[in-house]
């Protein structure tokens, strides 16, 4: 075969011309990259030598960054990283739940008013947070809830993430409906069907819910630093910019070790849920 | 999957259907009758967090923070109305506000265009069996899922720093270079470098239209002897408009909000000298720092009615550009 191709002038010049789109794509990948590898290779890296070596490959190896990184504030990383997975955890449960149950409504059931109400829902995932953000503060701050965990989970719970509605409505109205008739023959309610029928076939929705949750709750930084301010709510963002804060423009190495661990978790679910986050990405744009 | 990423899917599919062939055959049960009163009622049992949601974090805010704007509210005295005075004060007494509206129209003019103007170009070299699809395609998307964290603008404030990555590749050359981040001319230049970095997820989306293409458009063309450029001009871009079109609306509204890079980038500051100054940063300062509620409120309002008239200049404007084939 490749003796044909080669001896072939067309075939030749689109074997050449692939293999220089492939050369391209990775050396734009590896740029696109390169901040990233910089980054773990110099959490590894004794101090000093960071800003002496634009390398990859540190020329000593330690791992001291992370061990002074972990109990540099006032608690130690762990502490933050627990925070964080429990407001994550709530989150991706309270969207579960709450969005799957207005989905379902949306697309399979008939009520008064549903082309304004789901008018409404569109409008709301447009809706720039700015608007509400202020009032939603001081009702929050009124019921006392500020440094809790509450002004971050209740949100979720009340579907506020109007986008994975959207999401799941987009996938059940691609179930047919046979389905539903069929289980309403066999005596099921709308609940028994929602939950029997609708929901297990609602799995790869439901996962692109739970990991596009789950990153976007373990990134945010807005809404953690404005509704915890007591260092012993803090989460991991809010706890690495303190490092930024307290130690200045000194300690780099732990801070970047810290960084890493912030990061590790989201890598994980990318890598696992790879396949869900692109779907759900086409289907509905969301980042 | 086009009509699925139209922004108003409800009109996509069943609008222009002949009204016999709503719900797939299946009869709807006469309005009134028990079945559909019964209907109705699951249905609302089923929204009751929504709308609770809706009505409480949603309409209640935007109505409250409507009225706070047109009042003084430090959180601790009771509000007091003064009327027009807080959009007066901003648009005439306050120079911080035209800085933060500046600095981020330059960054959404700027970041906006070359985000897409990559995505794009990358979607159309992964496109059509690329051998590695998948394994290219995960590493330009890494970056967007990572983009908005505290982490990376922290890695990004050291990159551009003046013993930062940028710099220690320059003394290799022989260049010696500055802290981009604390020179006023190149701050924001660093954090529209940090939005174009992010452009794999609009890629996604395009990747994900340019698929919808069908192949046999390509063989006709390539029968009647058009080239790549021209196919490319006559096939590809035109079908793939309402894509980019979805991409750009979705774009700005988001890059217009950006809040993370610029308050880690200038440690919460907007600086040097305001250059990083984003909308949101000034808005959280005004309202979370200051406590001027409703200063922060008005400040909001002006945000909304912004992106709500570039949403519809962009809609309006679409009409000229975006191609919707011959049925609509």
């Amino acid at each position: 075969m490749a003796t044909v191709s080669s001896r072939n002038p067309v075939l030749y010049r689109r074997r050449v011309s692939r293999g220089a789109k492939h050369l391209m794509l990775i050396g734009f990948g590896l740029v696109m990259l390169y901040p990233l590898l910089w980054m773990i290779s110099s959490s590894l890296k004794p101090e000093e030598l960071i800003f002496r070596e634009p390398g990859l490959l540190p020329s000593k190896i330690t791992f001291d960054n992370y061990k002074n990184g972990w109990t540099a504030l006032a608690h130690p990383f762990s502490y933050y990283l627990w925070n964080s997975a429990v407001i994550t955890a709530l989150s991706v449960v309270g969207n579960l739940v709450a969005c799957s149950l207005a989905a379902y409504s949306f697309a399979r059931l008939n009520f008064p008013l549903k082309k304004l109400w789901f008018a409404l829902m569109l409008g709301t995932i447009m809706l720039p947070f700015h608007v509400v953000i202020v009032p939603q503060y001081i009702v929050f701050s009124q019921l006392d809830m500020i440094n809790t965990i509450w002004p971050l989970i209740l949100p979720k719970f009340l579907a506020h993430d109007s986008f994975f509605i959207f999401l799941m409505v987009q996938f059940i109205r691609t179930l047919p409906r046979e389905l539903d008739e069929a289980a309403s023959i066999d005596g099921a309610g709308y609940w028994r069907t929602f939950f029997r029928v609708i929901l297990p076939l609602c799995m790869p929705a439901l996962a692109t819910t739970a990991i596009f949750t789950f990153i976007w709750t373990w990134n945010d930084f807005f809404s953690q630093l404005l509704y915890l301010n007591n260092p012993d709510n803090f989460t991991v963002p809010v706890a690495l910019r303190t490092f930024l804060d307290s130690s200045g423009e000194s300690s780099w190495g732990p801070m970047f070790a810290m960084s890493i661990i912030a990061l590790g978790p989201i890598f994980g679910f990318f890598l696992a849920g790879q396949k869900y986050l692109i779907r759900g990405m086409a289907t509905t744009g969301l980042k | 999957m086009v009509d699925s990423l139209s922004l108003k899917p409800e009109a996509a599919a069943p609008a222009h259907a002949p009204a016999v062939k709503r719900g797939r055959g299946r009869p709807r049960p006469p309005r009134g009758s028990l079945r559909s009163r019964r209907e109705a009622w699951a249905a609302h049992l089923f929204l009751v967090p929504w709308f609770l949601g809706l009505f409480l974090i949603t309409i209640g805010p935007i109505v409250a923070s409507l009225y706070l704007s047109f009042t003084d509210y430090s959180l601790l005295d009771e509000a007091k109305w003064v009327g027009l005075d807080n959009y007066i004060t901003l648009f005439t007494e306050d120079p911080r506000f035209w800085t933060s509206l500046k600095v981020t129209t330059i960054y959404v003019v700027v970041s906006v265009p070359l985000q897409l103007g990559f995505a794009l170009g990358l979607a159309l070299l992964l496109d059509r069996g690329l051998r590695g699809l998948s394994f290219y395609r995960s590493i330009y998307y890494l970056p967007s899922l990572l983009g908005g964290s505290v982490a990376i603008a922290i890695l990004w404030r050291k990159i551009f720093g003046a013993d930062g990555l940028v710099n220690a590749v320059l003394a290799i050359f022989g260049i010696q270079g500055t802290s981009y981040v604390n020179n006023p001319d190149t701050a924001l230049g660093t954090l529209i470098l940090l939005h174009v970095w992010t452009f794999g997820a609009p890629m996604v989306i395009f990747l994900a239209g340019l698929r919808q293409i069908p192949g046999s458009y390509y063989e006709a063309a390539s029968i009647d002897g058009a080239g790549t450029l021209q196919q490319f001009k006559s096939i590809t871009l035109p079908l793939l408009t309402p894509i980019i079109f979805f991409n750009l609306v979705l774009e700005v509204i988001k890059s217009f909000q950006s809040f993370t890079q610029s308050f880690i980038v200038s440690n919460g500051t907007g600086g040097p000298t305001d250059s990083t100054l984003f909308y949101t940063l000034y808005l959280y300062t005004k309202g979370f720092k200051d406590y001027e509620m409703g200063y922060a409120s008005a400040l909001a309002w002006v945000l909304v009615v912004i992106i709500a008239g570039l949403t519809g200049v962009n809609f309006l404007a679409s009409k000229y550009w975006v191609f919707y084939g011959d049925s609509k």
